[in-house]
């Protein structure tokens, strides 16, 4: 599904630049649950980035679901981003003046659906992530786990090829970390693909393959069995 | 199109949410629009009045003049109609209906009753004067046509003259002075009232000849031909004959100008009416340049929104916001922040408009055309979003991933 071909990007700044990434391949497939990790610079955020199509590559071609992405505008990088990706990003992101669920259908706004369908579709992902019932909450209003399943079930309302969580769970405690991993594990059991980008190793430790960035480089590219895999289903 | 009632309900948010700020923001709008709508307010108000005024005048009244330049008065060469003028729109003119020569009598002195004296216009005109004008006597009666043929001293008089020489309240049947002459008051009018503050009623009537006789025969006679035409729809063509006419009996070679106009009153209405309208578009339009200065406010505090918002737009970015979609919503919420100040602002400017035109005495009441007020919301939504422009592009051209980052 994700066909990266000797992916480099290039950051100028003043008179010198580096790569942050320097010819990356990669492959992809559906279903699968793969974590990025890597020190700092690293260049796992440029590839974040870059898989979820916020980011143009300098050099080499990135390939989603038989479209080539480098040669996208931003308008057309938009809508990949509204159809094919569902982010989540570390602190949240959510809109402090709308409600849970009125930030949960707003991607539903870019695609032109009506209101009430964005509201049937909206709950049925926060009915997904167990938050059926904080409809009408602000998400000042809520706890630091139940924002990020507001912006879990964000991610998911418009059934998206690929999960992308940038350090999902940097922001919370130890108890509510495993409770949203549980939930991104449940959402593979589903069939969902889902990429995280950590540099903890227990975070890292519920994915299937575990992908070490190191200087913009793949250092590793490790298949395991998840350590909770089977506490899950 | 769900996409734009998104944007306006998105911007409703935003705007609600910094009501204070909001307010302030759009002060400059609604300063700016208050003060448009209550000139216009006042300046339509003074123009309706003087259209009406002159509606008053007669609309179907025309008045035939001589007509003289600035020339024909340096050199003494001055043209004037002659008695015989009248008896040719009288008699040889198809269509004309009432005719009454009219002149301004110059007196000696004032007009005098009982010690009191006052100096009123002096008017000489015929019986047909009231056909003509359609104004009519409130007590007694009008000159009738033996007045004339009968040379007899006697007057009609306007109200407030006969409050300014303390006559009785009925004074038909007293004698009034007129320089050396003794007058018979024969009539009252019925009230005008004022306009501009200028009694429309401080006058006296005479009959014609006998107006003639008073101001002595060594003096030039001007007068002029107030008539009326049979079918108002004749107007134009009435008044062609008339030319006809006169420039036939005038002797008047082809190609030379007329010596004579005739005028019709809403000649003259229409001709106020384009000077009103004229200095209306001036005066809104200076007082309209502060609704640029309100624009520009706009334009500051949306760029700083930008900024503070700046996360925002980078989280609506990766939830697939196009370039446009960002730009829209900036557009609309500038445009609604200033519509909002706006409406606010037409609100007020017709209620200060009223007010001033209350204060100011004898000023004719305040109005505001329908269509002004929506123009000017109208305009006001334009400028919000013609100053929203620069903030929204700037909105609309951040970086997801710098946005996403800026805290």
């Amino acid at each position: 599904m994700i066909v990266l071909s000797s992916i480099s990007k290039r950051y100028r700044m003043g008179e010198e630049s580096f790569n942050a990434l320097a010819g990356v391949d990669l492959h992809i497939a559906r279903n699968e649950y793969v974590a990025l990790t890597g020190p700092s610079g690293s260049g796992k955020s440029t590839l974040m980035n870059l898989l979820g199509c916020l980011d143009s590559p300098s050099s080499g071609s990135y390939v989603l679901n038989g479209r080539d992405i480098a040669s996208l505008n931003d308008n057309e990088l938009a809508q990949i981003r509204n159809r094919e990706i569902g982010f989540v990003f570390q602190s949240f992101h959510l809109l402090p003046r709308l409600s849970v669920l009125s930030n949960v259908a707003q991607p539903l706004v870019y695609r032109g659906l009506p209101p009430k369908e964005r509201e049937r579709l909206a709950s049925e992902a926060l009915g997904r992530v167990g938050l059926a019932s904080k409809l009408k909450h602000l998400p000042n209003q809520l706890s630091g786990g139940q924002r990020q399943r507001v912006a879990v079930a964000r991610a998911l309302v418009g059934q998206p090829s690929i999960l992308l969580a940038d350090e999902p769970t940097g922001n919370l405690d130890s108890r509510t970390s495993e409770e949203i991993m549980a939930l991104f594990d449940a959402l593979h059991a589903e069939g969902q693909t889902v990429i995280l980008v950590t540099h903890e190793a227990d975070i890292a430790a519920h994915a299937h393959r575990v992908i070490r960035l190191v200087d913009g480089r793949i250092e590793s590219d490790l298949r395991q069995s998840p350590r909770e895999a089977a506490c899950i289903s | 199109m769900y996409q734009l009632i998104e944007s306006l309900r998105a911007a409703w948010i935003n705007l609600l949410a910094h009501r204070l700020r909001s307010f302030l923001t759009t002060l400059g709008i609604l300063i700016g629009t208050a003060s448009v709508v209550a000139v216009v307010a006042l300046m339509q108000g003074f123009s309706d009045s003087i259209k009406a005024q002159f509606a008053d005048l007669g609309g179907t009244a025309l008045t035939l003049s001589a007509r003289n330049e600035f020339s024909n008065w340096n050199t003494g060469n001055i043209n004037q109609l002659a008695l015989s003028d009248i008896d040719l729109l009288r008699y040889r003119v198809e269509g004309v209906r009432h005719v009454a020569p009219v002149m301004g009598v110059s007196y000696g002195g004032r007009v005098r009753y009982k010690g009191r004296s006052a100096s009123p216009q002096v008017m000489g005109t015929t019986a047909d004067y009231v056909w003509v004008e359609r104004r009519f006597p409130e007590m007694g009666r009008f000159l009738v046509e033996g007045d004339d043929q009968g040379r007899r001293r006697v007057a009609v008089i306007g109200p407030k003259l006969r409050d300014d020489l303390n006559l009785p309240r009925n004074p038909v049947g007293q004698y009034v002075q007129i320089g050396s002459e003794w007058f018979k008051i024969v009539g009252v009018m019925a009230k005008r009232g004022e306009v501009f503050g200028m009694s429309q009623d401080n006058y006296l009537i005479v009959p014609f000849d006998v107006g003639r006789a008073l101001q002595g025969q060594n003096r030039r006679l001007m007068f002029e031909a107030h008539f009326t035409v049979a079918d108002i729809d004749e107007i134009e063509q009435v008044k062609e004959r008339v030319s006809r006419t006169l420039r036939h009996a005038h002797k008047i070679a082809p190609g030379k100008p007329d010596d004579f106009e005739v005028e019709s009153a809403d000649q003259l209405a229409k001709q106020f009416g384009q000077i009103t309208a004229m200095a209306t578009l001036v005066l809104g339009g200076i007082v309209g340049i502060s609704l640029l200065v309100g624009g520009i406010g706009i334009m500051t505090v949306m760029l700083v929104s930008v900024t503070e918002r700046t996360r925002e737009i980078g989280i609506l970015k990766a939830l697939g916001a196009t370039r446009r979609d960002i730009l829209l919503q900036f557009l609309i919420e500038a445009g609604l922040l200033s519509l909002l100040g706006g409406l606010i602002g037409i609100v007020i400017g017709i209620v200060l408009g009223h007010g001033i035109a209350a204060l100011i005495p004898n000023f004719p009441p305040a109005s505001v055309p329908i269509s002004v007020a929506v123009g000017a919301a109208l305009f006001c939504a334009l400028v919000g979003v013609a100053f929203g422009i620069m903030p929204a592009s700037k909105a609309a051209n951040l970086d997801p991933i710098e946005a996403l980052r800026y805290e």
